[in-house]
């Protein structure tokens, strides 16, 4: 059952929309033909503390999380986050990392330190070179909106992906307001821009 | 997610498949209260047409009006989390009894891992204790199908029907076939009351004459259980058979793929010759569970020899399942299964990640209270919401928090035992109307002497923001009266009340001092300031760090904003961090501007 099963984990700061990324990629999959799942954790850690969410894509899916070690593609909506969840991914699997630093609570009250970004790197290469850092807020704030940051990242990650940029952007008209969604096929489509000029 | 006329495959949560399938049921009546990962399921419901559905002010009204409903010959939905089952409980046991009039489910859905919850105590010990049934989805799907089914069992034993689900079937979402009627539903208008005193009014001697018909029930769904679609035997390699339930069963599918499965969608009362006969097919038999060993206690009274968590311990009796954990307990176990390819498991380089604990919002109405109790150095009877957050840096001004509504009782017992600290509780607006009513009266009564703060911010925030008896709107969106806290306070007869801003920080230092000062009688504190995420609330222009005053004192900091930052400039003589402020992130609540010493911060405007 495992083969042929893609997984991909988002992960990121409660609050930077990880959950309807996430959504939209799990609905992709069901619309190009697969049998989907998706999971998340939230809770508590909606205020401003971990997210973690699981999409899977395959023929028939079981469990709803995929095994540490086994993920295909991992999406950090934050730079640190890439390297707390680094194990999860498969040896050569796909990192797609949004260049935007969240400095959490331990950080600004305690000791600990939020590592350069060269050190991050370094554990994020130790276990893949398929590593993309995406100016995902930048290219969002420059369109108006830093929400549109997920877009510009799922826009990245569907040049990966068997499925026609249509269905994707079917899916994300589907799960955004009327009146944003001009501005999240731009950012979708500066994504694939992104992806290609390497 | 509306009703159409054709049938789709949808991907639902657990929660949503489970408020569609309790449609699909006709449920007329449905009450909740909130509670990760319940939460959603009523929202969902509330939606469709023809359904009333409530936030009621904790889970035992929730119960009790799913109850009179029932009844009343409505079919019925009551919606908690499994905490919330133990407020309950009290109506549950005796409604085992009563038996129901329509349909009534209990939907329990618990958090093994304990994501968000105070325990991950382990609901099916319910079902064997009411004696009444359990069903466990292990998908979206199942959570539609088995919903509609719990109320036809429901109405077929006369008994209440507990469907249980967990953090992951409730927020995952898988596919769901969904077909529903382009109409709305049309409800006849119920039949005046059908009076069954002996069957409905529990008197001892009426629960003596309804006990048997417990004990009678139970056989009859024990003989139900052996046959019915719920329970369900996948043959394959039969070297290993697996016994499962939940989302164990799609951890064992997958790390166990090829095997013969005994997947149980009734998990209480369980079936002993189903058991007993796949067991003799199979040359290993392993039981796989999440929590306790419900079904392998069972399973191993009937004297089969089997593979679980009693003993060898080959599966975790804490925390969630998770295919690792499966893989690792089937390998431990000597199982045929293929280990992880070894580099997948290699160590990453090393690095220190730093935590990321949740906090406060940036605006949030109740950090000036954490941050002056801590100043005034009390001992804090926390209470369960965002507010618990008080616990962790840089407050840490929380010493006990247990379940809703304790801090009040729990502060109250400390000072009448004579413990020498000054002690408040702390407490939220909804937690107030859940339990902490009546803990305040207690207290009121037995000439208490404690403080109690209500942290009023207009929600229950905690849960994603939902209305309760002090907001003024139900969950079906209609104005109603609002229940000021305030007056019932005064009306319970505390004449030692404060009315605070929560964003005046000095305010609610002097409130704190001035109720802490009166040792001989209840004080009471509301602190009024709306949660960042209602409508009430008003953001303000951002404040501003003058670089130049700022010396890196620090102080701010302690505030535990996650809009204030260390900037990369050190204070002269302090060598730490001057602080800087995200304006993306500021509310313009100005708390940090209140308590900076040096008057290092200004509003812009
Ligand atoms: C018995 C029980 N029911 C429900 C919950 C889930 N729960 C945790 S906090 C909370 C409500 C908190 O609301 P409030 O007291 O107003 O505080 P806020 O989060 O708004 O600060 C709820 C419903 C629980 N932990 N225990
Ligand atoms: S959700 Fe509301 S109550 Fe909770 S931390 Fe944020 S502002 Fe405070």
């Amino acid at each position: 059952m495992n083969q042929g099963t893609v997984n991909f984990l988002f992960v990121g700061v409660g609050g930077q929309g990880i959950l309807t990324a996430s959504d939209i990629a799990a609905e992709v999959g069901l619309q190009a033909g697969y049998d989907a799942k998706k999971s998340e954790v939230h809770g508590f850690s909606q205020r401003g503390g971990v997210v973690e969410s699981h999409v899977r894509w395959g023929q028939d899916v079981g469990a709803p999380l995929a095994e540490k070690g086994t993920v295909d593609y991992l999406i950090a909506t934050e730079t640190l986050e890439a390297a707390r969840w680094i194990e999860w991914l498969r040896p050569g699997g796909m990192v797609l990392v949004n260049e935007q630093r969240i400095v959490p609570m331990s950080v600004t009250v305690g000791d600990a330190e939020y590592p350069p970004d060269a050190d991050i790197l370094t554990v994020v290469r130790a276990r893949t070179d398929d590593l993309r850092m995406v100016p995902g807020l930048a290219t969002a704030e420059r369109l108006g909106n830093p929400r549109l940051a997920n877009t510009v990242l799922l826009g990245v990650l569907s040049t990966r992906l068997d499925v026609p940029p249509e269905t994707w952007l079917e899916v994300v008209e589907r799960r955004v307001p009327p009146k944003y969604v001009e501005l999240n096929r731009q950012a979708f489509w500066e994504g694939r821009r992104l992806a290609e000029d390497v | 997610m509306n009703p159409t006329g054709n049938s789709v495959r949808q991907l639902l949560s657990g929660n949503e498949a489970i408020a569609l399938g309790a449609w699909e049921a006709g449920v007329r009546y449905a009450s909740a209260y909130p509670g990760t990962p319940s939460t959603e399921i009523l929202p969902a419901l509330a939606q469709y047409a023809g359904v009333r559905a409530e936030w009621a002010s904790n889970e035992k009204v929730a119960l009790d009006a799913a109850v009179g409903a029932s009844f009343a010959g409505a079919r019925a939905l009551a919606v908690m989390k499994h905490v919330g089952v133990n407020v309950a409980a009290d109506s549950l046991m005796t409604l085992s009894y009563t038996g129901v009039g329509a349909g009534l489910v209990l939907v329990s859905a618990d958090d093994p891992g304990a994501f968000s919850s105070q325990n991950e105590q382990d609901n099916r010990h319910y079902a064997r204790f009411g004696k009444f049934p359990c069903l466990e989805p292990s998908d979206s799907q199942e959570a539609k199908e088995f919903t509609r089914l719990a109320f036809e069992l429901s109405e077929l034993f006369d008994t209440p029907v507990m469907l249980r689900s967990t953090t992951r079937i409730s927020h995952s979402k898988s596919g769901v076939e969904v077909s529903m009627p382009d109409a709305p539903r049309e409800f006849e208008s119920l039949p005046p009351f059908e009076r069954h005193p002996r069957k409905y009014v529990m008197i001892p001697a009426h629960a003596r004459l309804r006990h048997p018909e417990v004990e009678a029930r139970l056989k009859g769904l024990a003989v139900y259980a052996e046959t019915c679609a719920l329970n369900r035997v996948d043959w394959g390699d039969r070297r290993v058979g697996v016994i499962c339930n939940g989302v164990a069963y799609q951890y064992a599918r997958e790390v166990l793929a090829g095997f013969s499965f005994l997947k149980l969608g009734m998990t209480y009362p369980l079936p002993a010759g189903l058991i007993r006969d796949f067991a003799a097919e199979v040359e290993t038999l392993v039981v796989i569970e999440e929590l306790d060993p419900f079904i392998e206690e069972y399973v191993r009274s009937l004297g089969l020899d089997v593979i679980g968590k009693i003993g060898d311990e080959f599966f975790p009796w804490t925390g969630e399942l998770s295919l690792a954990r499966v893989r690792e307990g089937a390998l431990q176990a000597g199982l045929p299964v293929a280990s992880l390819d070894s580099a997948a498991q290699s160590a990453d380089a090393a690095l220190a990640i730093p935590p990321r604990p949740p906090a406060l919002c940036p605006g949030c109405p109740h950090r000036s209270v954490y941050f002056n109790l801590r100043k005034l150095k009390m001992l804090v009877a926390g209470d369960i919401g965002c507010y618990a957050i008080g616990v962790l840096p840089p407050f840490e001004e929380m010493d006990m928090l247990i379940s809703m509504g304790a801090s009040i009782g729990m502060a109250h017992g400390a000072k009448q035992a004579g413990c020498p600290d000054k002690v408040v509780a702390t407490i939220g607006d909804s937690t107030f109307f859940h339990a902490g009513l009546s803990e305040l009266a207690s207290t009121i009564y037995n000439r208490g002497v404690t403080c109690t703060m209500i942290l009023d911010n207009g929600t229950t925030a905690m849960t994603g923001g939902q209305d309760n008896p002090a907001t003024g709107v139900t969950l079906q969106g209609e104005t109603t009266q609002v229940i000021d806290i305030e007056a019932t306070v005064r009306a319970m007869g505390v004449e030692h009340l404060w009315v605070v801003d929560a964003l005046d920080v000095r305010g609610v230092e002097a409130a704190i001092k001035e109720a802490t000062a009166i040792e001989d009688r209840p004080t009471v504190i509301v602190v009024n300031g709306a949660c960042v995420f209602t409508p009430q609330f008003r953001r303000r222009p951002v404040v501003t760090v003058d670089r130049e005053t700022c010396n890196g004192c620090g102080f701010c900091f302690r505030v535990g904003c996650p809009a204030i930052l260390k900037s990369d400039e050190l204070g002269a003589k302090t060598k730490r961090p001057k602080a800087q402020i995200d304006p993306l992130l500021c509310t313009g609540c100005t708390v940090c501007l209140q308590v900076c010493p040096r008057k290092a911060m200004y509003q812009t405007a």
